[in-house]
């Protein structure tokens, strides 16, 4: 019981951090709705039994990725967003479509998933069980993405590095 | 459970698990010594070599396939791989695609003043994705090949840094790629939620063993979505037009086929192996089938860049190709798989040729440009006018037998409607790829676009693919027999998969949950 | 695994706890009974160092972002070490081999962003990488 409250309101917590997120204008304020997204969630798998994908989470997401986020935002010094005029057809169409597709969604898990519950701590979720999977049965592509890992390194250094350098300039013609 | 357990992590792979993984290893290994040879060498000169490297890397590619292919077929790394004739054949397409776009790469580089080490390297790390993808049966690994292939793209298609198009190309497609991506990934999520699983084999056992939940549609849905935006299929086309005119030429040549390819063999094996028992996934082809060909021909019709043009005619042609899907898998895999590889050579070499008559910064792009080309560059334009032409299905090209064939695979399928979209949409077609013949024979140019001598590089890549169109033109019985033998591996409707031993994980899976049932 | 998987975790929950009352105590106990005796040296934005002057609106070297991009790189590689760590003995050499290529395949991109002169911070960089 116990469990259900705190999974819903964590649960709610995620969603209002979410919603939160698209209609903040600044910037940061967007970010720290992230953190907040980011770190129920973590929550959710934690009292789902993942424990290690709830690690993983607080560490990579809550940890590095936002902290770069932030980072990246306070040093553009970003200014609040102007509010523009969206487009009426997208929110017609666009509110009501999402509704409609997350309650579908829904339902379709709720009634016809075909699955039976399954008691918490069943499925792996213990590091043990995920390093099994990871470093046996998954290892082919444990081991691809390190190939993943260097192309964005490149991609960072391509992308960041000036025009000029990355066109050579021996050749004027 | 624990003394099993250890037994079975005792397991390591065995020499032909290496062997089923030994394309990617080639390239991976390639494309590492590009990446540390750029980081020595002197920028100057070292431009040449590592595009050397990198082709000796996409041939060595093409020399393991066939290594692959005297191999008994079978599985690798824990089911994780399955190297078939299905698999060979899309490895094949994909290297050499990739030898042939390094191939126009060279001078185009020098022309555009590229930094051209990650360009290489970049390319053959996304041939490994590519690779994977046609050879991975493991929804988690198709997932991260799909993601390597993707993000290499990404980046190949902002590498013109000077001209904004390019990185709005570059930015647009990630976005929206990744959008994609995230697609198939709940799709993948949603399939393990109704089968416990994400092996295909796995997957279609536990689906044709009994009740279909629909969860197990929305899963398949989801990752057609997914799937339907990387080969620019209507309705998810809608980037394909500015990605294509703003990415380098040569880039547009390498994502228009080789990843187009890869996903098409994803496609392939997830409808036919996953979906066998359900039939209804027939209208969804059929509509997306009809929707592609019809909206990429008749907004091909007004375009004026050449560029523009052929990303619409990239639509059109993932229709045709998609129409082989709603067809019977027995007459349907074959003439996809044909499909997919007459298009590669076709649309590389007209790429190849915008490529190298674009000029420093793709300045000669437009429909005028091309006017007169007949007769400053009599070579150039016959070659084009020979990919145009395959690209209409003129007899005796390529593009020809690949219409014949998934047409009347549609036919055997009883799929008159779509059969009769498709001539009509071939016939429109044939009008736009002729207003560029038209217009480089007929027409006299208003300002002279110059045209430079066709370099080493770019000539043989031109050469190969005019062979390659010609020979599946006039004799595509080979491809054919190959790709025909491919669908028995493919197993589809009726066909025996479960004669495998249980995925191992699947039965720690199951032993898991029957514990907590009983729990 | 015992019986009541979130008892668990109320450990880290109490920890949790226990962290946030004494963050907000310190906070509380210093507004409450702390000194407060402005002079103009503490009412300056920085208590030491230089004075800010001019806007903090400067373009800032993309070193930054990229140093910051290629920590999460190493970082997402140093997560897969953990559930490596525990399953060790199990894999036996094997183990072993598996995150050597892993890890060696990661040190050609450190490799590369080190020629490259990426984490080149001096004047030396701008020869060859130009960031």
């Amino acid at each position: 019981m116990l469990h259900l409250v705190l999974f819903t309101v964590f649960g709610l917590i995620c969603v209002a951090g979410a919603i939160n997120l698209l209609v903040q204008t600044h910037p940061i304020n967007s970010a720290l709705s992230l953190v907040v997204v980011m770190g129920s969630l973590a929550v959710e798998y934690l009292l789902l039994g993942a424990e290690f994908v709830a690690a993983v989470q607080v560490i990579v997401y809550a940890g590095a990725i936002m902290v770069l986020f932030v980072f990246v935002i306070m040093l553009l010094n970003a200014g609040a967003e102007e509010r523009s005029k969206g487009s009426i057809v997208a929110l017609m169409l666009g509110v009501p479509g999402m509704l409609v597709g997350s309650i579908l969604t829904a339902w379709v898990l709720v009634k016809h998933s075909g699955t039976q519950p399954v008691a918490l701590g069943a499925l792996p979720g213990h590091p043990k069980d995920i390093a099994q999977l990871l470093f046996h049965d998954f290892l082919l592509p444990f081991e691809v993405t390190s190939i993943l890992v260097l192309i964005a390194i490149m991609g960072a250094v391509v992308l960041a590095s000036r025009p000029e350098s990355i066109e050579k300039t021996k050749k004027e013609n | 459970m624990a003394t099993s357990l250890n037994d079975m992590m005792q397991t390591v792979p065995q020499w032909s698990d290496y062997i089923r993984i030994l394309p990617e290893i080639v390239l991976s290994l390639f494309g590492m010594a590009v990446m540390m040879l750029d980081a020595v060498m002197d920028e100057s000169k070292s431009q040449k070599a590592l595009g050397a490297v990198a082709l000796i890397g996409a041939f060595g590619a093409i020399g393991a396939t066939l290594y692959q292919a005297q191999y008994p077929f079978g599985y690798g790394f824990w089911e994780m791989v399955r190297v078939d004739a299905f698999s060979i054949f899309f490895h094949f397409i994909v290297a050499a695609v990739t030898a042939v776009v390094i191939l126009a790469s060279f001078e185009y580089m020098e022309v555009q003043r590229i930094r051209a080490g990650e360009y290489y390297g970049l390319i053959l790390f996304g041939a490994v994705g590519m690779s994977l993808m046609s050879s991975a049966v493991e929804l988690v690994l198709i997932f991260i090949a799909l993601e390597i292939s993707s993000i290499a793209t990404y980046i190949l298609a902002g590498f013109r840094r000077r001209s904004a198009t390019s990185s709005e190309s570059s930015l647009k497609y990630f976005l929206l790629g990744s959008f994609a991506t995230a697609f198939f990934l709940y799709g993948v999520a949603l399939m393990f939620g109704a089968t416990g699983s994400t092996s295909i084999f796995a997957i279609s056992r536990s689906l044709e063993s009994g009740n279909i939940s629909l969860l197990a549609y929305a899963g398949l849905a989801f990752m057609f979505v997914g799937l339907g935006f990387k080969v620019a299929a209507a309705p998810f086309h809608v980037w394909t037009p500015d990605v294509y005119e703003g990415a380098p030429s040569p880039v547009v040549a390498f994502m228009s086929t080789a990843p187009k390819a890869a996903v098409f063999a994803v496609l392939l094996r997830v409808i036919f192996e996953i979906n066998s028992p359900v039939p209804t996934r027939m209208w969804l082809i059929w509509i997306v089938a009809a929707l592609s060909m019809t909206i990429g021909n008749i907004a091909a019709l007004v375009q004026n860049n050449v560029k523009r043009l052929l990303a619409y005619s990239s639509i059109a042609h993932a229709g045709y190709i998609l129409v082989a899907f709603a067809a019977l898998p027995s007459s349907g895999i074959p003439a996809a798989m044909f499909y997919t590889a007459a298009y590669a050579a076709m649309n590389v070499g007209a790429f190849a040729v915008i490529s190298h008559f674009g000029g420093e910064g793709e300045r000669y792009v437009t429909m005028e440009d091309y006017a007169g080309l007949g007769k400053r560059s009599p070579l150039l334009a016959v070659t084009l006018t020979i990919f145009l032409l395959s690209l209409i299905g003129i007899p005796a090209t390529g593009g020809f037998f690949a219409k014949f064939y998934v047409f009347s695979a549609a036919l055997q399928a009883n799929l008159v409607g779509l059969v009769i979209i498709g001539v009509l949409n071939s016939a429109i077609g044939a009008y736009y790829y002729l207003r560029i013949i038209v217009a480089m024979y007929m027409h006299e140019p208003k300002q002279e676009a110059p045209v430079a001598p066709i370099p080493m590089g770019a000539g043989l890549a031109l050469a190969i693919s005019v062979v390659v169109t010609i020979y599946l033109g006039v004799i595509p019985g080979r491809v054919l027999n190959y790709a025909q033998q491919s669908v028995s591996e493919l197993t589809p409707v009726g066909q025996v998969v479960s004669l495998q031993a249980p995925h191992a994980v699947e039965a720690r899976m199951a032993t898991n949950v029957k514990k907590a049932l009983a729990h | 695994m015992p019986d009541n998987y979130f008892a668990r975790y109320l450990p880290l929950l109490i920890h949790l706890v226990i962290v946030g009352i004494v963050a907000c105590g310190m906070v509380l106990l210093s507004w409450l009974i702390g000194w407060r005796r402005p002079t103009r040296a503490k009412m300056a934005p920085y208590e030491c160092g230089m004075a800010p002057i001019g806007d903090a609106r400067e373009r800032f070297s993309v070193k930054f972002y990229l140093v910051a991009m290629l920590f999460i790189l190493f970082d997402v590689e140093a997560v897969f070490l953990y559930p490596w760590a525990i399953i060790l003995r199990d894999l036996k050499m094997f183990g072993f081999w598996e995150m050597i290529v892993y890890i060696d395949i990661v040190l050609v991109g450190f490799f590369y962003i080190w020629k490259k002169g990426v984490l080149d911070w001096g004047e030396a960089s701008m020869k060859r990488g130009g960031f």
